[in-house]
């Protein structure tokens, strides 16, 4: 079969026997800086807006409620089925809806509606990064067919980094079949090197940290 | 008594650069280093080594070692066949135990004209005196291969009357290379009027480089866009008074 | 050089507005990356290098392991690994599967080894649908071209090249607006992505302790191709594998900022299977295709192997001086620039074109930025000793090794160099004022003085040579 074959090749070409044992790889390099939760909220936020999203840092889940819901001025919303979201009151919005887990319907709507509303499970400060990780709680889509993206952020949850990331989390696989790190809003300069914002993913995104 | 300095002067300052050469025993000897020239000496092996053929680039490689064996420094004005003798005489006598040997001992006494200066002579005024407004071009492999960058704007700090003006191509290949000027030389000529580009906007009325090569490349280039700007090989400004 | 190779580069350097359209681009791109790696932001760079350096030098040094680990970590997500002896395997196993399940529709993320084996074509024989879905992609797909740069697929094309295929291949009103063509595209590629029955994608990275790929893109069309679809299939050479999801840490530091300058691309996907247990979306089906296609061949050579540490940044040809003017479609296969050059010859043999590894100035710019210090330099030389070496067996290029025989023995005699050196010099034209020489009138110039003379002056003969001036002292 290809395996064996592609296998059979791979270690003639190394001198290596099937099963030879491997010494082991050098140690993983992952740096852990200690970084104060208000420099953090505030590198998050700085690091979002200078990629063109939005951020707002809410004193109480009524005012992360009530920005979202000036965010939405009316229009149409489909919510994740995040804990956050509705201890904040914002899937009981108008025009929110929420606690979807059919595939068929929440693809339908998503492609539909104007915005996604979602939690996150963690956040990255020093690149501005929001971490989904695909659950129950959380639908890929919801972040990524509409396009306007609303994420709040727990700043419990809010990490100074990638490092950080993945020193508490070594395994996502062992989590979930899908983490997205979602760093401003998409965007291309495929043509011209000309910046254009909202290609397939969402073009404006929202960032509350509560 | 200062130490006994080598001279390999390399084929390209010998029959086209002489001055160059000259200057490089002006300023060592002005410093108080006595300056011998091994007659018998002619190439590196850098072209045929670069043009793939390594037996050939032995066999003047072998010449070279024999040449120059029991040297104490060895002074070069050229940051390629600097690098070529330090560097990549290993990477051909791999199969020589012998000439291995004799390359890895003799690699640490080699130095490129500026390293010399600054490393062996711990010198950055050389007393030199030149008005005039240059620009600095880092020749390939004395920057990435030697780490050749401050050293001789360092040097040239100290000119009297001497403006360095940095152009912002100062990195870029000037596009010699050896056989692909020649080879490639539609390519070569484009990246060669790149450089000059970059050198007219600094104002300069010289370019000044360690490497004779590239300023062979870069004077070709001016000469042919009837620019009245000249080159300098690093050891004539320093031997200017 | 073939022909080819020369037509092509003429015809690209001939080209005045394309010249500026890839030195622009390149230039930004260079300029993104040093601000990207400046201290402030990335203290450690070098170290960063050094360490990606190890990490790939042990996994591609063990890469059976490897492979091994990371096929039982797909199977145990409920994922299927189908390794590729090459690409008529990766097209015989997609249209196998296309064909079980009733599939016509493919949507596609940027992938350079489906590029490599010419995937779309060989699907589209087959009567495949498969749509590029990155913007670059898919307006190169519409042109029927390669890509014209790892990262940037259609550096080449001005605003005005992509309206007329707007216009020509879907029938819309011409627009010259770039963001406007831009929505366009989406608008077409949002209906393809909502109703495609499988996603094809590359990786990045494979993660052997995870069993996942790795996407990087700033579009959210890879999230897509590998999110709406019932089926996702990731094609990805062997070389991709890195050994734990804890080494990302470094290797996405080094991707983005030295492709695009980006401390992290816009969305970054570490993919480890198909949906599970209660998630509400995702494939159903997760299929890894790992690709051999050569490079059992390369990993052969020891001195050559590090070749495949290649994390297809793109930075080696955005700094590459010859890239810059010959640009990416001067080359003879889909890998373009430094990295392009050393992976051609190993891949396709020395004879597919055997001036490449010589079109390079040996400036050593591409290894100074390589984020996993692949020594372009040092494998190029190399190459060109294959080449000469494949050259001598067959009796080719006679007249070029008798010459570089003939100059070593003179640069073995001293007496007779010097006495070559004297007799060039009296056969120089006299020059007056030391001025450098224009043309010769000679009846016979030699190609290389030919070629010299085409571009810049020849310097004059010095009246005495360094050595005779040594002597008069």
């Amino acid at each position: 079969m290809s395996r064996d074959h592609v296998l059979h090749k791979v270690r003639t070409a190394l001198g290596r026997s099937v099963g030879q044992p491997v010494e082991e790889p050098p140690p993983v390099r992952l740096s852990m800086d200690e970084v104060a939760i208000e420099a953090r909220i505030e590198c998050f936020r700085a690091r979002i807006e200078a990629l063109g999203g939005k951020t707002h840092r809410a004193e109480s889940m009524d005012d992360a409620c009530n920005y979202v819901a000036r965010v939405l001025n009316g229009r149409s919303a489909v919510a994740s089925n995040s804990a956050l979201l509705r201890q904040c009151g914002i899937t009981a919005l108008a025009g929110v809806e929420s606690g979807i887990t059919d595939r068929a319907r929440l693809r339908a709507l998503c492609s539909t509606t104007a915005c996604g509303i979602t939690g996150a499970n963690y956040a990255l400060a020093d690149t501005g990064t929001l971490v989904m990780l695909a659950s129950v709680q959380e639908a890929r889509m919801i972040s990524l067919l509409p396009p306007v993206h609303i994420a709040l952020v727990d700043r419990e949850r809010l990490l100074t980094g990638l490092d950080e990331l993945l020193t508490i989390l070594p395994r996502p696989a062992d989590e979930t079949s899908s983490m997205v790190l979602i760093t401003g809003p998409s965007r291309t300069a495929d043509i011209e090197q000309i910046l254009v914002r909202g290609v397939h993913g969402p073009g404006e995104i929202h960032v509350v940290v509560v | 008594m200062a130490a006994r300095v080598s001279l390999f002067v390399t084929c390209i300052v010998d029959q086209l650069f002489p001055k160059a050469g000259m200057a490089v025993v002006e300023v060592l000897e002005r410093l108080g280093f006595p300056v011998d020239f091994p007659e018998q000496q002619t190439c590196c092996g850098q072209p045929a080594f670069n043009s793939g053929y390594r037996e050939e680039a032995r066999q003047v490689a072998r010449h070279f070692l024999d040449v120059f064996r029991g040297a104490e420094y060895i002074v070069v004005p050229s940051g390629s066949c600097t690098s070529m003798i330090a560097h990549h005489f290993a990477d051909i006598f791999q199969a020589e135990p012998q000439y291995l040997e004799q390359a890895r001992q003799l690699a640490p006494k080699v130095f490129e004209f500026s390293q010399f200066l600054l490393e062996v002579a711990g010198v950055e005024d050389v007393g030199a005196r030149l008005d005039e407004v240059v620009t600095y071009h880092d020749s390939c492999h004395a920057l990435r291969e030697l780490k050749v960058k401050d050293g001789p704007r360092r040097l040239l700090s100290h000119v009297r009357g001497l403006e360095l003006r940095e152009m912002d191509a100062a990195e870029e290949c000037c596009g010699f290379g050896g056989t692909f000027s020649v080879k490639f030389a539609e390519v070569s000529g484009g990246m060669a009027r790149n450089k000059i580009d970059s050198i007219v906007r600094t104002g300069a009325s010289a370019v000044v480089s360690v490497d004779s090569s590239c300023l062979m490349q870069l004077q070709g280039a001016l000469s042919r866009a009837g620019l009245p700007i000249r080159t300098l090989h690093l050891a004539e400004v320093l031997a200017s008074r | 050089m073939s022909a080819v190779f020369d037509d092509k580069i003429q015809t690209t350097l001939a080209d005045g507005k394309l010249q500026l359209a890839i030195y622009t681009a390149t230039g930004r791109l260079i300029e993104k990356r040093r601000k990207a790696i400046m201290p402030e932001g990335c203290p450690d760079y070098q170290e960063l290098r050094t360490h990606a350096n190890a990490v790939k030098r042990h996994t591609i040094d063990h890469l059976d392991y490897y492979l091994e680990e990371f096929a039982r970590n797909v199977e145990a997500h409920g994922g299927k690994v189908v390794f590729c002896k090459d690409g008529q395997d990766v097209a015989d196993f997609v249209l196998r599967l296309a064909k079980e399940r009733g599939a016509t529709l493919i949507v596609k993320s940027k992938s350079m080894t489906t590029e490599e084996v010419d995937l779309n074509e060989r699907l589209e024989h087959h009567h495949l649908e498969s749509v590029e879905t990155d913007l670059g992609e898919y307006i190169i797909q519409l042109a029927h071209e390669r890509p014209y740069h790892i990262v940037a697929p259609a550096l080449h094309k001005t605003r005005e090249q992509v309206a007329d295929l707007l216009t020509d291949k879907l029938g819309v009103a011409r627009e010259t607006v770039i963001e406007k063509q831009t929505m366009i595209a989406r608008a077409v590629l949002r209906e393809k992505f909502l109703s495609a029955d499988i996603g094809v994608s590359g990786a990045n990275f494979l993660v052997a302790d995870s069993g996942a790929v790795v996407l990087v893109e700033n579009e959210g069309n890879a999230r897509l191709t590998t999110s709406a679809p019932k089926i996702h299939i990731a094609v990805a050479g062997i070389e991709k594998m890195i050994p734990r999801a804890q080494d990302l840490g470094v290797f996405l530091k080094l991707l983005g900022r030295s492709a695009t300058g980006q401390p992290l691309t816009v969305y970054t996907s570490f993919l480890s299977g198909p949906r599970r247990g209660d998630e509400i979306d995702g494939p159903d089906e997760f299929y890894v295709v790992l690709l051999d296609n050569g490079r059992t061949k390369v990993l052969a050579d020891r001195e050559k192997r590090e070749s495949l540490y290649c994390i297809r940044c793109g930075a080696c040809l955005n700094h590459c001086p010859v890239y810059r003017k010959i640009g990416g479609h001067s080359f003879p296969w889909i890998y373009s620039g430094p990295i392009g050059a050393i992976l051609t010859p190993q891949f396709l043999g020395v004879n597919h074109e055997p001036a490449l590894p010589f079109a390079s100035s040996l400036c050593g710019a591409c290894a100074e930025v390589c984020p996993v210090k692949i020594d372009i330099p040092k494998i190029l030389l190399e190459l060109r000793s294959e080449v000469k070496e494949a050259e001598q067996r067959q009796g080719a290029n006679r007249l070029e090794r008798i010459a570089f025989r003939i100059w070593a023995w003179v640069m073995r005699h001293p007496r007779v160099y010097e006495l070559a050196g004297m007799a060039a010099a009296s056969l120089a034209p006299a020059t007056d004022g030391g001025a450098w020489v224009r043309s010769l009138r000679t009846a016979i110039q030699p190609t290389p003085l030919r070629a010299w003379l085409s571009q810049r002056d020849l310097p004059p003969s010095p009246p005495k040579s360094f050595r005779q001036m040594w002597r008069e002292r």
